[in-house]
């Protein structure tokens, strides 16, 4: 017999947990790339891109999440971002954006 | 004989001014509320941007005004003041040429905030508590373990209606990111979370600290209020906010919460004022005439300000002020007098 759906279902909280957040990952690219850190959500990569001209990817959201240890598909998003550099260009921090999505993609692969 | 000019307040505004008002031949008199010199200076660890020791400038300024032999009254509160003197709160009148409110201003009292739990929960502590343990050389948890991971949260008592503080205190900013370094300086492989609105780094060299605290300290910021604290079973403190940049409830626990509490007004400005017959900013600080030419004159003639008296000011621009003060000081006497 086909199980009725009645709508119910668990909600998992939305709030950003530190406490049980696993940040090794996070960690390891911002050692890896520790300028990361020094990013002052500007926004101007995310103004800049192509790919969120089109879709909704934004870079500077996608970052600040994996940095805070919310891996869950970080990947994907990044399948998006056609490494056309732009944002590289207008990053006021001097961030390498671009190889910070490589390596983000890098660290994240086996998630 | 030498004209006389009365300094209400005795901390760095005070002396600088002076100390400038001596060496132009005018005899200043410094009246200090306190029972010692120094203000709100003294005590602090070390003042932003370059960690310089807060006393090599406080000791030095309180050393000079002793050669210099400038009459200080200690203890005493002034009342009211006019172009003409001031009087205490005995009746006692100090009469002087002229006048210079360098009255400073009142830390902004965290327990006012009852949501982060300032004197409810052990390990709140604001950033006055923070320097003065710094100064002592111990930074620990009630329990005396060092912390592993702690919570700077920016704006306390600063752009916030609710405790009708509507201005920015300006010198938080730089300060949290001061401490914060110093924290990981002092425990490395701590955590460090500074929960900001704005970062509002406006004077010289902060920026390049705010950057140096990011990259080479590893301190994170996020952006978002710490809307609610609570202490948990074993002392530690639970924090909500929101991460404004990606648009999510945050929570996490820290084992230290640091308020960077902001700058008030005095209280008795509004008497002081009533009584010269001047108007005060709506933020309860004392109103100069203009923000350009008259920043540290008013309506009425012969009462000049210096310092936090009339906005918050760091050290450094209290001391460049006070110069200016005793410039103008100099120039109303010479003006009045010599004809």
């Amino acid at each position: 017999m086909r199980s009725l759906n009645f709508g119910y279902a668990i909600s998992h909280p939305r709030a950003i947990d530190m406490d049980n957040n696993d940040l090794r990952k996070s960690r390891a690219i911002i050692e890896e790339m520790p300028e990361l850190q020094a990013c002052i959500s500007c926004g101007s990569c995310t103004a800049s891109c192509t790919a969120g001209n089109i879709t909704n990817f934004n870079f500077r959201k996608l970052h600040t999440s994996v940095r805070r240890g919310e891996y869950k598909g970080a990947y994907e998003e990044l399948n998006k971002c056609m490494l056309c550099g732009k944002c590289r260009l207008v990053c006021p921090r001097g961030i390498n954006t671009r190889g910070l999505i490589m390596l983000i993609k890098r660290k994240l692969g086996d998630f | 004989m030498a004209h006389r000019v009365v300094i209400v307040g005795g901390g760095a505004a005070g002396i600088q001014t002076a100390l400038e008002l001596k060496s132009r031949g005018i005899e200043p008199i410094i009246v200090e509320r306190d029972i010692e010199l120094g203000g709100k200076a003294r005590g602090w660890h070390k003042l932003f941007p370059l960690f310089t020791p807060a006393k090599d400038i406080i000791d030095p300024l309180i050393a000079r005004l002793r050669e210099e032999r400038i009459r200080c009254f200690y203890g005493q509160e002034v009342t009211e003041i006019a172009s003409d003197g001031v009087v205490l709160r005995s009746g006692e009148r100090i009469p002087g040429d002229a006048v210079v409110v360098a009255t400073g201003f009142t830390l902004f009292d965290a327990h006012r905030k009852q949501e982060y739990g300032y004197g409810l929960y052990d390990n709140v502590i604001t950033s006055v508590d923070l320097e003065r343990m710094m100064n002592s050389g111990r930074v620990v948890l009630t329990d005396g373990s060092e912390p592993r991971r702690i919570a700077f949260l920016h704006c306390v008592g600063s752009r916030d209606e609710k405790v009708d503080q509507k201005h920015c205190s300006k010198v938080c900013c730089i300060t949290g990111v001061k401490q914060a370094i110093e924290i990981k300086q002092m425990f490395p492989d701590a955590d460090v979370f500074n929960f900001y609105m704005d970062i509002r780094m406006y004077g010289p060299g902060y920026e390049e600290l705010y950057r140096s605290a990011q990259q080479d300290y590893n301190i994170h910021f996020i952006r978002g209020r710490i809307s609610e604290a609570a202490e948990t079973i074993n002392k530690r403190i639970q924090i909500k906010a929101e991460d404004t940049l990606t648009g999510r409830p945050l929570r996490m626990t820290v084992d230290m919460l640091v308020l960077l509490v902001g700058m008030s007004a005095n209280y008795e400005n509004k008497n002081l004022a009533q009584s010269a017959g001047i108007p005060l900013a709506p933020n309860g600080y004392f109103r100069t005439q203009d923000s350009f030419l008259g920043s540290v004159t008013c309506e009425r003639e012969g009462i000049f300000f210096a310092g936090a008296a009339t906005a918050p000011k760091s050290l450094a621009d209290t001391l460049a002020e006070a110069s200016l003060t005793a410039s103008a000081v100099c120039n109303y006497i010479k003006v009045k007098y010599t004809k």
